[in-house]
């Protein structure tokens, strides 16, 4: 007789939806609970983002929201900075010290506080709390991540690969993935590609590592770091060549046939030749005479040198583009040996996409119209796409690179048409958007609030933050000569800059769930060197005062003077904004909540909520009302609700209106959250099917943006690219204008602001010995970590515990490295000891690792021995966040020129055997942290015997004593 | 010694597609979080937060290499019961708490009666046991057998953990005894295979192999690059007036 077994056990006494936060996804969660305790979280199928799937990552949620690493109550440093010791306090004390500490700088000057937020999902909350505080030192760590990308993007077709676009993984044929690319999609991607294999659409992986997508992909080009740029732009010398780019899409759509003055030495050299109203002109080939490139249907000429009204003369863009793009050295001939991947293989991929795109084209038989009013009865579609992301972006060379990939895609006619790379709402927009960063000279005063955001798009050098000396104004330095374009502010640079008082020294740093003294730090030693650095005449920290808010007592917390702990995913409210960075859908612009699924049983709060009481404390506008009462005295819920950015715009865009029912723009709505709730977290608008494509130039959607406020006017987007603004700092650079660079940073931005992308070998590796450092180091996060809050998860890190280098087999054998020896990693800052596991799938000129399993002794509430902190490692040990010294004895950052993005993946290493005498186990190791929290983990966990549902014929819970039995049975 | 039963009704199973696996763990998490709360409850972890941690896993990834430089390949192949249909693990068991169902071919474990001799785990060839030294028992996959027939699910709901959460639809839910199901069509499609059917347990469980590659080194050469020319600057000149020419025609914005 079998067992008879419950069939259907009680699973939830209630199931509640949110977002989860386990990475930056953002995917839709059903949380089941039973008896106030979290059971299970698993997908919601209604959700856009996931349809219902969910990652390693998201299926251990349960683990994160348990972790014994959770902070319990605020604490004040008592010992010396890391060392960990720390007294706990009254929530009460903790905002007084918080709102002393940030008023004395408010009063003073702004400017010494720097606010800075890691993976933060709430800034448009935080941005603006920092706008109304007053201070210009305010970003987010989009400046050490994927900044490369968004500004790329942003600067050519008005979106980006990141999270403001999607290939159309329903329709593409032909997809190309370049580099590592999880970031911010890991579920969409997953089903996406699972959807291309499931059609036989082909998979192409531009990456130096096989692992993940790239071990599934039906072709793997195993590239050299750095080069893709160099692979693209020989992709686009052989369309170029063999005559297969889309030119109807490229005169419609782009500013190819706009004419650029030819006037070398003048200061209107290489800008746009424009009519008295400022338009663009074109050379018109039926009516013989330059033309506003606005109009409709003229028919612009491509080619030739023309003569201006004024006599002066001009060249299309696309003649300039065919010269750069023609020349030799991008032949695939010429970069094959760079790149390492075979001439042939460069000609055969072409000929691939060239045959997607033309002779398999695609078509949806939808009626549309464009900006001009003409009607089209379908929509056309070249079905290639593509995505990247830090693979790209976290070179030196990245923000061009990833101009090179855009070109190549527009060239194929591929943006936003069926089965090409599609926008998401509230993209397209203007290109680059409209918005100047704030924080001149003048703009930052005492008790007052900033005019404006930290954040914005220059667009010549008169946008720049520096002084009459060409001196940054920004701690980080962003939107200085050393970074003009650094959209995202460099966080990267912060707790250096600070530390030396360049540009100048600050009072109160203050940051919010970024592990910036590890695994996010480049240069983890100097960097904790100088946050307990100490001025030798007081005698205090060079960063007098450090605050800092995280869930988890991460290797940051020790560094801090004062730390607000803060909840975990599922006991807060969250807001995934349109005015930040929401949820949407190509077809679909959505938003998305969090909200507390379970009640926190410690002294902690969300760090949203903390914010907003500051803000009152502090008395900041927006924050407090005229007779001194907080605005917001529910804290974030009350803020989600009831904020008003502009009239009727809000942090959240569903059910707003007089009817409680309108998308975007309306009334603000007392029973908003209850609406999300009920709808799973998330509101969704769907496009009309003939808005989904075209955006940019497509009537019924600018019409529709227009309305929503995403976009200004209904004009419509014309791809750059040939980038205006980048000539214009060119042009500074040569001598031109009222603001140009000072003498030691001339030569830099004249060769790097080129209006055309070009390929250049990385910094790091052009400037160290090749002879030297004759290897490219890599990281990447496991795919069951990526973006996720650290390896003490109970689960996760039994998957992955210990990172070890992983090298080319037959590189390692040919230097007599076998599996499992030690060798020592080493950079021209440092070296690091790490454990080698051979790998078929690398590039041979590379080795890598998972990055961020290494972790400090005691962070965490990890035991010390934990292998995370005996055996695992990080590169950012030998990453620096400085260039090398230039013969003018100048330190750049290690960033990207144009953007500040940091250089991750610029690293140069050799490999040295250790000694056995060295030992096994990592280096540098260092001194453990005390804990300030209980260590009574238990060394078993059962979690889940709780749930056990009874069985119908007898209900035995499990019995521990047994494990004795069984020995002894096994004995015999 | 423990009897199968002569036939099953059903054979439920899963078809795991090695082809679109990336290895994403998302099937191993939402096991291990579905059944440390279900049937086999608790699946304890040892030393969750320490040296040496280590627990019950019912269904584990493993990565692997294949051939040599640019013709290898990496696969991700996860890895559960297979629910055999003629399961040594079941025979071998001396208690009677190894079983295989007549109802729907599933194997499990009666934890109420297993004694933790380890001998199924020694009998299966695939690994696919797993022992928890913290209870004493034997513990494996049950194909969810408290979801598939759960009424307090939604119907969509009744597959197995790992199917509704794996994000590249790589796992597949059915009754491979069916030559109807979607599942025993996709394993006739895709030319499924079963694990070291020498051994002769007939497991229920299939894997889809990885589709061929294509690129340089596959047989597909149905897009011919257009012939090469030697890089000049000359060349590059040349090149630039034949697009232009070509460009030229009436284009119209």
């Amino acid at each position: 007789m079998e067992p008879v077994i419950a069939r259907s056990p009680e699973v939830a006494d209630e199931i509640k939806t949110t977002t989860c936060y386990m990475c930056a996804c953002r995917c839709g969660i059903r949380v089941h609970l039973k008896d106030g305790k979290v059971r299970y979280i698993d997908g919601n199928k209604k959700h856009p983002v996931n349809k219902g799937v969910l990652c390693g990552k998201g299926s251990a949620g349960i683990m994160q929201h348990y972790s014994p690493a959770r902070l319990q109550k605020p604490l004040l440093r008592t010992g010396p900075r890391g060392s960990g010791q720390f007294k706990e306090i009254s929530w009460n004390e903790a905002l007084d010290i918080a709102t002393e500490w940030l008023g004395n700088v408010r009063k003073s000057n702004p400017r010494r506080l720097a606010f800075f937020t890691g993976r933060d999902q709430s800034q448009s909350l935080t941005g603006w709390w920092a706008i109304q505080y007053g201070t210009s030192n305010y970003a987010a760590h989009g400046g050490f991540c994927s900044v490369n990308m968004a500004a790329a993007g942003l600067y050519t077709f008005g979106g980006a690969f990141w999270e403001f676009g999607d290939p159309d993984w329903d329709l593409t044929k032909y997809f190309m993935l370049f580099g590592v690319a999880e970031d911010h999609a890991s579920n969409p991607i997953k089903i996406g590609l699972g959807k291309l294999k499931k059609r036989g659409a082909k998979i192409v992986s531009i990456n130096p590592i096989r692992t993940g997508y790239n071990a599934i992909a039906d072709e793997w080009v195993g590239i050299k770091p750095g080069t893709d740029g160099l692979f693209v732009a020989a992709l686009i010398y052989e369309l170029l060549r063999t005559e297969n780019v889309d030119l109807d899409y490229l005169v419609r759509y782009t500013n190819v046939p706009w004419l650029v003055i030819d006037n070398p030495g003048g200061p209107d050299d290489g800008l746009f030749a424009r009519d008295e109203a400022g338009k663009p002109l074109v050379w018109d080939k039926t009516a013989g005479r330059v033309l506003n490139g606005y109009l409709p249907d003229i028919t612009p000429s491509l080619s030739g040198e023309i003569t201006l009204p004024d006599g002066k003369k001009a060249r299309p863009v696309f003649e300039l583009m065919a010269k750069r793009y023609l020349d030799k050295q991008y032949a695939p001939e010429s970069v094959a040996e760079e790149t390492g991947v075979p001439a042939e293989d460069i000609r055969r991929i072409a000929a691939e996409l060239a045959d997607v795109a033309f002779k398999q084209e695609i078509s949806i038989d939808v009626e549309w119209t464009d900006w001009a009013g003409r009607k089209h009865d379908k929509m056309i579609g070249r079905p290639i796409s593509m995505h990247a992301m830090r693979g790209i972006s976290a070179h030196s060379n990245g923000f061009h690179t990833c101009r090179l990939i855009h070109i190549l895609q527009i060239l194929l006619g591929s943006i936003d048409c069926p089965g090409g790379f599609r926008y998401k709402a509230p993209y397209p927009k203007c290109i680059p958007p409209r918005l100047k960063p704030k924080g001149k000279t003048g703009e930052v005063t005492a008790d007052e609030p900033l005019g404006g955001p930290h954040l914005g798009f220059p667009t010549s050098p008169e946008d720049l933050l520096v002084d009459q000396n060409g001196k940054a104004k920004r701690i980080d330095k962003a939107f200085s000569w050393s970074a003009p374009l650094a959209i995202h502010g460099m966080m990267h640079m912060v707790i250096t800059n600070a530390a030396k008082g360049d540009p100048y020294p600050i009072d109160v740093l203050f940051m919010y769930m970024a592990n910036m003294s590890w695994n996010s730090a480049m240069n983890t030693g100097d960097t904790l060197k100088y946050l307990t650095e100490k001025d030798e005449w007081t005698g205090a920290y060079k960063i007098p005062r450090i605050i800092y808010s995280d869930a988890y007592y991460s290797e940051m917390v020790p560094y801090a003077d004062l730390v607000l702990p803060d909840t975990t995913y599922l006991e807060r409210w969250d807001c995934i904004s349109m005015l930040d960075r929401p949820i949407s859908e190509p077809d679909a612009p959505a938003d998305a909540i969090r909200h507390p699924v379970v009640k926190p049983d410690r002294d902690v709060r969300p760090f949203q909520d903390v914010l907003i009481d500051l803000g009152a404390r502090l008395e900041l506008p927006g924050f407090t009302n005229e007779d001194g009462s907080p605005t917001y005295p529910g804290g974030y819920p009350d803020y989600m609700v009831n904020h008003e950015r502009l009239p009727g715009i809000g942090p959240l865009a569903g059910w707003r209106g007089e009817d409680r029912n309108t998308f975007g723009i309306g009334k603000k709505n007392p029973d908003q959250l209850e609406r999300y709730i009920e709808n799973g977290s998330f509101a969704i608008h769907h496009l009309e099917p003939n808005q989904r494509y075209y955006k940019h130039a497509n009537r019924d959607y600018l019409d529709w943006a227009v309305s929503k406020g995403f976009l200004s006017n209904d004009a419509p987007l014309v791809f750059q690219l040939y980038s205006e603004p980048m000539q214009k700092f060119k042009l500074a650079a040569q001598g031109h204008g009222d603001i140009q660079p000072p003498d030691y940073h001339r030569a830099r931005i004249e060769r790097y602001f080129d209006p055309l992308p070009f390929w250049y070998e990385p910094f790091e590796g052009d400037m160290v010995s090749k002879e030297e450092f004759p290897i490219h180091a890599l990281t990447q996060r496991p795919m069951h970590m990526y973006h996720s809050w650290g390896s003490q998860n109970a689960w996760l890190r039994q998957i992955t515990n210990a990172n070890k280098l992983f090298i080319n087999r037959a590189k390692a054998e040919s230097m007599d490295i076998k599996d499992d020896d030690w060798i020592w990693l080493i950079s021209h800052i440092g070296r690091v000891k790490a454990q080698v596991k051979l790998q078929e799938g690398v590039n041979p000129d590379t080795v890598w690792t998972w990055n961020a399993i290494g972790k400090r002794k005691g962070a965490w509430n990890l035991d010390e021995d934990a292998p995370e902190a005996t055996q695992g490692f990080l590169l950012n040990h030998l990453i620096s966040e400085l260039l090398p010294e230039r013969s003018d004895g100048y330190h750049y950052s290690n960033s990207d020129p144009i953007t500040g993005q940091a250089a991750w993946y610029d690293l140069k290493v050799r490999i040295e055997k250790a000694d056995v005498s060295e030992g096994t186990g990592t280096q540098p190791v260092f001194e453990a942290f005390e804990v300030p929290l209980d260590h009574d983990v238990p060394h078993v966990s059962n979690f889940g015997a709780e749930f056990r549902p009874p069985n119908p014929e007898q209900s035995k819970p499990p019995q521990p004593s047994k494990e004795d039995n069984a020995k002894e049975e096994a004995d015999k | 010694m423990t009897t199968l039963p002569t036939s099953t009704k059903k054979k439920l199973g899963l078809v795991i597609d090695l082809d679109i696996c990336v290895g994403c763990q998302a099937c191993a998490t939402s096991c291990k979080e579905w059944n440390t709360g279900g049937y086999s409850a608790p699946l304890s972890d040892i030393q969750p937060y320490g040296a040496d941690p280590d627990g019950a896993w019912l269904n584990r990834i493993h990565t692997y290499e294949a051939g040599t430089g640019p013709e290898g390949r990496t696969v991700h192949f996860p890895r559960s019961c297979l629910h055999c249909e003629e399961p040594a693990c079941v025979t071998v068991c001396p208690t009677g708490a190894s079983y295989k169902r007549e109802e729907d071919g599933i194997v499990l474990v009666n934890p109420d009666t297993c004694i933790g001799c380890k001998l199924c785990s020694w009998a299966c060839p695939y690994g696919a046991r797993e022992y928890d030294p913290a209870h004493g028992v034997m513990k494996k996959c049950t194909l969810c057998v408290d979801r598939i027939y759960n009424e307090n699910l939604e119907e969509e709901d009744r597959i197995p953990a790992c199917v509704r959460a794996c994000p590249t639809g790589a796992r597949h839910f059915g009754d491979l005894g069916d030559p109807n199901s979607d599942v025993s069509k996709l394993v006739a499609a895709r030319e499924g295979y079963d694990l070291l059917p020498e051994f002769g347990y007939k497991p229920v469980n299939k894997y889809l192999p990885p589709r061929p590659r294509r690129d340089a080194y596959s047989q597909d050469k149905s897009t011919v690059a257009a012939a090469p020319i030697e890089p000049s600057d000359n060349e590059a000149g040349t090149m630039a007036a034949k697009l232009f020419t070509w460009a030229d025609r009436m284009l119209s914005r």
